[in-house]
């Protein structure tokens, strides 16, 4: 495990925040961390926010549909937010959609989406 | 008549070369007041070609050259490498074709990206591919 990417837990959700640029062996730490993560702390939803990331090209792309397609096999959802206005319309204009990944505007309303509750005072 | 402001080789031989060819692109591209879908879409292409040159050419370099055409000023970048080339060109134009570990849509996702894209190759198959890219810096 690298642990380059910090993993957060919020309830029944996990959440992480992609801040460095994903390479080959960071991508693959991050899958598993997710997943063993997923195991030990029986979360059943996954926040993946894309807001620090000023370029997603297809490899990016692919990793993260496949960690969400990871996940939904352990029986979690995955939520990715934070997308940029120019990360959307790159994405979309190279012919990639993102088809099979839900998707929020901000972390507010990932979670929302998950039906997480965010516990008050 | 293009005229060439300025030239950076750079060699593709690892990953991280081709975070360093896309951060160069990028650079230049904001130096220059490229808006921000505009820099985002030639990063993009950039690190699409790059890789696929790493992938399928095992090695290859990117020559990135600051032109103008007297009215406009563009980014244009040269994409070459000693791979195999491509043994169908239209069917990897048209995206969802893949040789490797990928989705396919480097060169088509990347073309549409650009204004300008030219798909080279040395030979047939056999010796290389070159991708001459242009993105304009709009109005």
């Amino acid at each position: 495990m690298s642990g380059q990417i910090p993993i957060f837990r919020l309830g029944s959700t996990l959440l992480v925040s992609i801040q460095i640029e994903l390479r080959d062996a960071v991508a693959e730490a991050f899958q598993a961390d997710v997943l063993l993560q997923i195991e030990r702390r029986g979360t059943t939803g996954l926040v993946i926010d894309i807001s620090g990331l000023d370029m997603v090209d297809t490899y990016v792309a692919r990793i993260l549909a496949e960690t969400g397609r990871m996940a939904k096999l352990m029986g979690t959802s995955t939520v990715l937010v934070g997308m940029r206005p120019e990360v959307a319309a790159t994405l979309v204009r190279m012919g990639y959609g993102m088809e099979g990944v839900q998707t929020a505007l901000d972390l507010d309303d990932g979670l929302a989406l998950l039906g997480h509750v965010v516990p008050t005072r | 008549m293009i005229n060439v402001s300025a030239a950076h080789a750079m060699r593709i031989e690892c990953e991280n070369d081709i975070i360093a060819v896309r951060r160069r692109v990028r650079d230049i591209a904001e130096a220059r007041k490229f808006d921000s879908f505009a820099t985002a879409a030639i990063t993009t292409a950039t690190s699409e070609l790059a890789r696929n040159a790493l992938v399928h050419g095992g090695k290859g370099s990117a020559t990135i050259e600051e032109v103008s055409d007297g009215l406009r000023f563009g980014i244009r970048i040269l994409f070459q490498d000693a791979g195999p080339g491509i043994a169908d060109i239209p069917r990897a134009l048209a995206g969802g074709y893949s040789t490797a570990r990928s989705m396919g849509l480097g060169l088509s996702g990347s073309r549409r990206l650009v204004d300008e894209f030219e798909l080279e190759l040395e030979s047939a198959v056999g010796g290389g591919t070159k991708v001459l890219v242009t993105k304009w810096k709009r109005f």
